[in-house]
Order: C-alpha cells, then sequence, then structure tokens
C-alpha cells in the first residue's frame, strides 16, 4: 500500500502540472509518445544461482519504486522489465533478444555471473543498447565493447586482494586451488590469485578443479589435503562453497578457506555451518558499515523485504540508480548520449562505495573482507584500489 | 598409500549412493522393460519429503536422533511410495500397451514437470537439509578419515539391498513379480494381477528412490529441485553398466562409477570424470553388451 501512495503522489502532481501548463508528454522532443523509460533486466531468478538473481532483483527494484516516488527521470517513469535466465547457458542470450528486440527497451541491467554477462554483452553491443553489469567481475565482460560497463570491481583486483590477505594478514607461504572450470568468474579469480600469491613468494602447491553443480568434493580435498597447504582458495559460487567447507573438514583439511564476492549469499551459512568458521571473503559491501548511504539503503530494504541484503542487492541498486544518474546526465534515453554520459561516470556516491568508470568501463571502486565468526559475517578490512 | 585408500573410501560412499538409485531403475526395468526417466526427481522428492517432514517429526521425537531420523525416513518413503503409486497410475498406465518410445518420452515428460513444479512450490534456491543425525565425531584410523555419514551410507544400501533381493526371491509379491516380468500375459491368466504387480513395483521403487534422496541429502546437506538430474542420469549409467535389469548388478555398477569419478578426480583431473565413467561404459557394452551381470536375452520372434 505504501508503494501505491508513495507513487500517486507525484503521479497526480505531474498530471496537474499538465493541466495546468498545457503540456503534451508525447510533444516533438520526448521519445516517441511513451511516458515511460523501459528499462531491462535479465538474471538468475530460478536455478542453481537463484539467490544471486533474486537479491539482484530485490536490489533493482528498490532503486526504481525510489526514483518513480521521486517524479521519475526527465519527468518520465522507469518502467523495468525482467526476464529469468534460469541461470543456464544459453538462456540469457535469449532472454537479453527478446528484451532489446520485442520489449524495446532503453537499457539492459545484468548478470551476476560472468559467464552469462559473457553471452549477453555482444548482443547489447551489436543492439548500441548500453548494458551496466551489478556484479560480474570478469575482464571479459567489459571487453566486448563500448557499449558494457559494470558498478564492481574486477577479477585481477579480487583476486589480488585475497592473494594479499592471505599472504600478509594470514602470513601463509604456501595455498592450494579448487577452482570451478565452469564459470569463467572462478577461472579468472584462480588466475589472478595465483599470479599474486606467487610474486609474494608463495607457493601453490595443489590445483583442483570441479564443474558447478557438483556435490562431491571428497576426491579433490583428499588431494588437496596431502598437499599440506596453509590455505585453500576456492573462487567458487556459494552452491558449492557450503559444501566444499564441510567436506574440507570432515576430511580434516585444517586451513582456511578463502573465497571471492561468489560466495556471497544467505545461504552459505546455514548450508556450511561450522565448517566455515575462521574463512574469509571479499565482496563489495558490508551491512556492518556504518555510513549513512549504507544505513538508509539498508533500512529500506529491510522494511520492504524483512530480510538483510548480501552484495548482489546494493549492487543492482547501484546499477540502476547509476543509469538514471546517466539518462538525467545526458537529457535523454538515446543510447548513445546515455552510453556517453555512463562512460564519462565520476566520484558516483553509490551504496557500494564511491564509483568512477575508467576508460575501460570498469567501476574503480574499494572492496571489503569478510570473515565468517560465531556464524556471523564479520567486517575485517577495506581495500582500496 | 594412504591417500590413495582415503579415495577408494570417498569411492565407495559415492558408489554407494549411485547403486541405490540404481536399484529403482533396475527394479522396474526388470518388469517393465522400460526406464522411468522420472526416478531421479522422486529421488530429489525424497529429500524435500525429509525436509518439510523433519520439522514436524521433531515436534514429537527429538531430532537430531537416531530414532527421529527412522521416522523421517520411513515417512518420507511411505510419501515418495504413493507418489511412485500415482504416477504410474496417471501417467504410464494408460499407455502400456502403446510403443515403448511413448511411455518413455512420457518418462522425461514426467522428469520435467516435478523438477519445474518443484521449482514452483520449494523455490529454485538451495535449501540446507536439517541434520537428522547427531554428529559422531569422525572416525580417523592409520590417518583416514571415514565419516559417520559415509558409513551410514554404506550400511543401509547394503540392508536394502538384502531387503530387495528377499522381496523379489522369497515372498509370494516377489514371485508375482517375477512372473509378470517374465510374461504378462501369462502370469494374469494364472490369477497374477498385473496392475497390482506393477503399482508395488513402482511403491518398493520410488520408496528406494527416497531413501537414497535422503542418505544424499545427510551427506551434501544442500538440496535444490534440481538435485536428482545429474544422480540420476549417473545412475542409469551405473544400472546399464551392471546389466539392467539386475540387483546386485544394479549395486556393483554403481560402485565402479564412484570409485572411477572420485580416482578420475583425484588423480587425474575432474574435467575428464564424466568423459572416462562414460567411456568405461562403452567399452564394458562393447564387451558385454547385456552389461557385467546382465543375462542375456535373446529376442522372442
Amino acid at each position: 500500500m505504501n508503494i501505491w501512495r508513495g507513487q500517486f503522489i507525484p503521479l497526480a502532481a505531474l498530471a496537474a502540472g499538465c493541466l495546468l501548463t498545457g503540456c503534451n508528454p508525447s510533444s516533438p522532443g520526448t521519445d516517441a509518445g511513451s511516458a515511460v523509460i523501459k528499462v531491462g533486466e535479465y538474471g538468475s531468478l530460478t536455478g542453481s544461482e537463484a539467490t544471486f538473481g533474486q537479491s539482484t532483483h530485490k536490489g533493482i527494484q528498490q532503486a526504481v519504486d525510489e526514483i518513480n516516488a521521486g517524479g521519475g527521470v526527465l519527468g518520465k517513469k522507469i518502467e523495468l522489465h525482467t526476464e529469468d535466465d534460469q541461470s543456464q547457458a544459453g538462456q540469457a542470450a535469449t532472454v537479453v533478444r527478446k528484451l532489446i528486440s520485442s520489449d524495446g527497451v532503453a537499457a539492459v541491467l545484468g548478470e551476476v555471473a560472468s559467464s552469462r554477462s559473457l553471452e549477453a554483452a555482444p548482443i547489447c553491443q551489436q543492439a548500441g543498447i548500453p548494458m551496466i553489469t551489478p556484479s560480474s567481475t570478469n575482464p571479459k565482460v567489459t571487453e566486448v565493447g563500448d557499449c558494457i560497463f559494470r558498478v564492481c570491481f574486477i577479477d585481477p583486483f579480487q583476486g589480488t586482494v585475497m592473494a594479499n590477505f592471505a599472504t600478509k594478514t594470514l602470513q601463509a607461504r604456501t595455498a592450494a586451488v579448487l577452482t570451478d572450470v565452469k564459470s569463467d568468474y572462478s577461472l579468472g579469480l584462480a588466475k589472478f590469485f595465483k599470479q599474486q600469491f606467487t610474486a609474494s613468494g608463495g607457493t601453490i602447491v595443489a590445483e583442483e578443479k570441479y564443474s558447478g553443480g557438483d556435490k562431491d568434493f571428497n576426491a579433490q580435498l583428499t588431494a588437496i589435503k596431502a598437499a599440506g597447504p596453509q590455505v585453500v582458495f576456492v573462487p567458487g559460487y556459494y552452491t558449492e562453497a557450503g559444501l566444499i567447507a564441510l567436506q574440507a573438514r570432515q576430511l580434516g583439511v585444517t586451513g582456511p578457506l578463502l573465497g571471492g564476492d561468489g560466495w556471497e549469499s544467505s545461504t552459505l551459512i546455514p548450508v556450511g555451518g561450522a565448517a566455515l568458521e575462521g574463512d574469509s571473503f571479499s565482496t563489495h559491501f558490508s551491512a556492518d558499515d556504518t555510513s549513512p548511504a549504507v544505513q538508509g539503503f539498508l533500512q529500506t530494504f529491510k522494511q520492504r523485504y524483512h530480510e538483510t541484503p548480501d552484495a548482489m542487492a546494493p549492487l543492482g541498486y547501484d546499477a540502476m540508480m547509476l543509469l538514471a544518474d546517466a539518462i538525467r546526465r545526458a537529457g535523454s534515453t538515446d543510447a548513445a548520449k546515455v552510453r556517453a554520459a555512463l562512460a564519462a561516470t565520476k566520484d558516483f556516491h553509490g551504496v557500494t562505495g564511491n564509483i568512477t568508470i575508467d576508460p575501460n568501463r570498469n567501476a574503480s571502486k574499494s572492496a571489503v573482507i569478510l570473515t565468517i565468526t560465531n556464524g556471523r559475517l564479520q567486517y575485517v578490512q577495506t581495500v582500496a584500489p | 598409500m594412504t591417500e590413495f585408500l582415503q579415495q577408494l573410501i570417498n569411492g565407495l560412499a559415492l558408489g554407494s549412493i549411485l547403486a541405490l538409485i540404481a536399484l529403482g531403475y533396475t527394479m522396474v526395468y526388470g518388469i517393465l522393460r522400460f526406464i522411468n526417466f522420472a526416478h531421479g526427481d522422486v529421488f530429489m522428492l525424497g529429500a524435500f519429503a525429509g525436509f518439510y517432514l523433519a520439522p514436524k517429526v521433531a515436534t514429537f521425537v527429538p531430532l537430531p536422533s537416531v530414532a527421529g531420523a527412522l521416522v523421517v525416513f520411513g515417512l518420507a518413503m511411505a510419501v515418495c511410495a504413493a507418489l511412485g503409486v500415482l504416477i504410474e497410475r496417471l501417467a504410464y498406465r494408460p499407455l502400456r500397451q502403446r510403443p515403448k518410445l511413448a511411455v518413455l518420452i512420457t518418462a522425461i515428460g514426467v522428469s520435467l514437470l516435478l523438477e519445474y513444479s518443484g521449482q514452483f512450490c520449494f523455490g529454485a534456491a538451495n535449501k540446507k537439509f536439517p541434520d537428522l543425525l547427531p554428529a559422531w565425531p569422525v572416525a580417523k584410523v592409520l590417518g583416514l578419515s571415514v565419516n559417520s555419514n559415509q558409513l551410514i551410507v554404506l550400511a543401509v544400501t547394503g540392508l536394502l539391498l538384502f531387503a530387495l533381493r528377499f522381496i523379489v526371491l522369497k515372498t509370494r509379491m516377489g514371485r508375482a513379480m517375477r512372473a509378470v516380468s517374465f510374461n504378462p500375459e501369462a502370469a494374469a491368466l494364472m490369477g497374477v494381477n498385473p496392475d497390482a504387480v506393477i503399482s508395488f513395483t513402482f511403491a518398493l521403487g520410488s520408496a528406494l528412490a527416497a531413501a537414497a534422496g535422503i542418505l544424499y541429502a545427510v551427506s551434501y546437506p544442500s538440496i535444490d529441485p534440481l538435485m536428482g538430474v545429474m544422480p540420476g542420469l549417473k545412475a542409469f549409467v551405473a544400472a546399464v553398466l551392471g546389466g539392467i535389469g539386475n540387483l546386485p548388478g544394479a549395486a556393483l555398477g554403481g560402485v565402479i562409477i564412484g570409485v572411477t569419478e572420485t580416482l578420475v578426480s583425484g588423480y587425474l583431473s575432474s574435467t575428464y570424470r564424466d568423459a572416462i565413467a562414460f567411456a568405461i561404459l562403452i567399452v564394458i557394452l562393447l564387451v558385454k553388451p547385456s552389461g557385467l551381470l546382465g543375462r542375456k536375452e535373446v529376442e522372442k520372434v
């Protein structure tokens, strides 16, 4: 009900304004007579990475409602078109084609998983439609072309941050890496972790692989245990990370497990439980952050959804807010102008930090490291770019 | 050496769950000469039945405990047995006199129906499966770690295999099952009700799938509506490998697949895991088309 009322008042004000001035929403200068700006979103609302898609969607929806309650952008409401890619390869391309050709969206937001963003990016690039990925960290995503942007940091940064955390904070000299061979994200993180870890004088004693969707990791973990590493880097997704932690502890692998933002999900700790104690991962945002931007976002989010968001929700929120900001600065929904405005973004104040879009269309911003202590995510440190 | 033995233990634990699923495939095939592709999804429903029943059971039997685990186990098996009978009644029975292909395609349809209704009803995100059994300390012998779940899986699989053999070989219903398997028309003329026998077969197969689902969820406590797809496929391969229609063959096939996969993942690379498991299947079928323990079938003219 609150949402309705919130939307109704500005709408009524707008209608009254039109009556007074006699303006016509479909007069020349506005786009083709439509009173809304269509924004497309594709995400994994179902399937193996469902919490990623759902959480991102909640963040985007919250941003859309806040923008519309505040009068919209350029006097128009944002209309969100959401499509589910079922966490499946191939589906992302299909639904993004639909968003662009059939729904006629002005810009596209999505995905979390880099593999699926990489599928959709060439389609957006070809159509000249700007795409902002909230949380795909693989560098290849924005390399697709000049229409592809992101509001999160990239794998080299994240892999380097975790390698430095392992060598400096945890004083580890040996590490094992357990990679998901099905995921571009996981492969990218593993590569940059290994580079930085060996560059700081450490040794990678074991490299094992699994395929996303696996449930049994005993074979790989037994081999890792035999190599005796001080830390194990597991740059995969939460679906597997909890089970990997459980099986690692049962087999007697003792060193802490380290991960990336793929661990960020409300189902990680329920599955892994006590086995995750002392494990750490890098991510975009901590709910313990006391800054007003974070606390304001948290308060509204909790009121709407009655839960504490993981990092995907604020990233979705920031992606939508950045897009609205760019449309405002461009003064139009013309794809080329919005693209140029996005590329010129400087020091945009997001919930997940201050975002500056660099020449490669990546966000330059800081990462936080969280450690699991007593079944809770504990903020450890912020690492600046 | 320690590492190798540990890998064997890991493989045996994985294989015995596959064996349990394979038993259900092989039994339905033995009676109806038809592969129930929805079996892997009944396995998933078994795990979800356990997931939803556990909090209810916990109100009168404390969980985690052995007694509580047995109650959840029994109830989930009963739920899935009823479901198996229902699926057979609604989807397969109307097609029994039709070409085998029609039933096979229907089975794939039922499988997809269960998977996606599962996503709709239970939600697509993975869920934590509740702890049914008290966490026993992990046994450590000679540097090997054997986990209590692995022992339980092994024991339950063995137990159910023997129970199944007993039912099929020593009971009246078992004799009726074998009679229907041999020749349904002749069995009907001798006073056996094939519908009842087939329903019973589905009940038994689905109960086994539920047992496997719960054991799987206890070992890997993260469940989702698509969890049955891969284990179902692997168990199907295991059943064919061991000789489809043959109970000990299914168990043997499951263990072979489990151990091979684990050794390949541990010593080569998990990337080749499925490729090598399936290559073994091809080689065995080339040498012995009826599977390891399967009997040679003479095509009736």
